[in-house]
């Protein structure tokens, strides 16, 4: 986690040099080679942290949550040598903002295994507000007992609205409320791409 | 989304398979440790229930307290009904406690409409069954299952499927939800019935109709009993019960003629040995248990999209998105 803090500092300082210059409509700020280096290290970094691949169940956060998780499965696979499946946990039923819209479609949930005693691993793209996960804490309790919830997102980009952290970060992503992330997966879009786009000059 | 269910007729493709694909997801949470989802905290939900009702009534409240609703049930015997209280003033009384949703189920065809239309509750209104008018909740569920079976995979229609509805049409609120959704999913219905118990009119719905059951068999990937309503029949429509279940009855023989896929469905409750056998209706291609599953799960979809978003304003401006 040491040296994901330091990279992600690292990263950081870049950002005022690019908020320089002239605003355009989106600003790459990780491309596909990025977002697959990040994901191989979060990758190396779940299994250091949990030692024991056999205790773990990966939990997508659809949509983009839940291919993550499965780019993440894979990589596990290979470096474990064996068949690890992601699931995906949707968490619309347990929004706190659901009466603020109209209802939403649901996505579909699929827990590959038991959860209890089990570390879960909860993947999204995005971590923001923190309600996300919030819902996600309480979709899992009714699922089951987990050991420990752990968290892995691409991207930290803060204004936390709740006390939630992430175990395992892609990239910190400072924005600014005017701002938004957009995620882009080669399974739900067209290639792999994360940007900012928004905001004042 | 529309506010209210009065009628399978409100519901448009994309509203009726965002329905089915939600109850899709729903039907898992029976399968879970704890059967219970937050969504519907604090909102309260009526069952007003002016007719008898086994399925429909604890399906609907099962539904509601999975999405951990609270749940008032009314049922017109014991309460002020029986001392002559108008639909008006029952309403009137539920608005004033603070429902949310009324189900209602009504001996007479177009009380669910009067209630909503009238504005006597603010809160959505669910046709629960209304005479012999209208049971929606019961046509999704119904083309719930035969999605299931007979349309794994595709876009989620029943487009081509071949349904054949037997029975007493003229008193079936379910084959009128029936047809109007089947239609909007792309299914060709058959209607096969006593011309006694055919309703004035069916010329004029979007099925073919026919008089011999036999010749409807073959091509049928579902096939759907309807119950014979003696309670509602005030006449003699057919010369006897023996007459009727040997010409329009489903039993082993003609079970075996259907095509292998096929299933047997029924809406309930059964008149076992009238419309259908007990061997039939115990066999394994028989989907009628599984109908009353599958309801819970649609109702709980009906209940979610209903009442689970943000209030009317909202909700109509961006209703189609």
């Amino acid at each position: 986690m040491v040296a994901s803090d330091d990279a992600a500092r690292a990263d950081t300082a870049n950002i005022p040099d690019t908020a320089h210059t002239p605003p355009a409509a989106a600003r790459t700020v990780l491309d596909d080679q990025d977002i697959s280096r990040a994901l191989t290290r979060i990758t190396h970094e779940i299994l250091e942290r949990n030692r024991d691949s056999a205790g773990l169940v990966l939990l997508g956060i659809p949509t983009r949550g839940v291919h993550l998780a499965r780019r993440i499965a894979a990589r596990m696979s290979e470096v474990e040598g064996r068949t690890i499946t992601a699931g995906a946990l949707d968490i619309t039923m347990y929004r706190d903002d659901l009466r603020l819209k109209p209802a939403r479609a649901l996505e579909h949930t699929e827990i590959p295994d038991d959860i209890d005693g089990k570390v879960v691993v909860l993947i999204d793209d995005v971590l923001f507000s923190g309600r996300t996960i919030r819902a996600a804490l309480d979709a899992l309790n009714e699922l089951g007992r987990p050991k420990a919830v752990q968290l892995a997102v691409l991207i930290d980009r803060g204004h936390r609205e709740l006390p939630i952290r992430a175990d395992f970060v892609g990239k910190n992503l400072p924005t600014s409320l005017a701002e938004q992330v957009k995620v882009r997966l080669a399974e739900s879009d067209e290639g792999d791409s994360v940007a900012i786009a928004g905001g004042a000059a | 989304m529309i506010k209210n269910l009065l009628s399978a007729g409100d519901l448009d493709r994309t509203d009726a398979i965002r329905v089915l694909d939600t109850a899709e997801e729903l039907l898992g949470v029976a399968s879970r440790p704890i059967k219970k989802l937050p969504t519907l905290r604090g909102r309260t939900v009526v069952n007003l229930f002016f007719e008898d009702s086994t399925r429909t009534r604890i399906s609907f409240e099962a539904a509601a307290k999975r999405l951990s609703a609270d749940v008032i049930n009314f049922s017109a015997k014991g309460s002020s009904v029986s001392k002559g209280e108008s639909l008006k003033d029952t309403a009137l009384t539920l608005q004033a406690m603070g429902a949310d949703a009324v189900i209602i189920r009504h001996h007479s065809s177009g009380a669910p409409h009067r209630l909503a239309q009238a504005k006597w509750t603010k809160g959505a209104v669910i046709n629960a069954g209304d005479g012999t008018h209208e049971h929606p909740t019961q046509a999704l569920l119904d083309a719930f299952t035969m999605r299931r079976h007979l349309a794994q995979g595709g876009d989620g229609s029943l487009e081509g499927k071949n349904v054949t509805i037997v029975g007493d049409v003229l008193h079936s609120r379910v084959v009128r939800s029936n047809v109007l959704l089947l239609q909007t999913l792309g299914a060709n219905v058959t209607i096969v019935a006593p011309p006694t118990l055919l309703p004035v009119g069916v010329d004029r719905w979007p099925v073919t109709t026919s008089y011999d059951l036999d010749a409807s068999l073959e091509k049928a990937d579902a096939v759907m009993m309807l119950r014979v309503q003696a309670e509602r029949m005030n006449a003699s429509y057919f010369p006897s019960a023996r007459e009727y279940s040997r010409r329009y009855g489903l039993d082993t023989a003609r079970l075996n003629r259907l095509p292998d896929h096929a299933i047997v469905m029924h809406p309930g409750p059964m008149n076992r040995g009238m419309e259908i056998t007990a061997d039939v209706a115990d066999h394994v291609r028989s989907v009628i248990v599984e109908q009353v599953t599958n309801g819970v799960a649609v109702r709980m979809a009906v209940l979610y999209l209903l009442l689970g978003g943000a209030a009317d304003d909202t909700s109509t401006t961006e209703g189609n998105a």
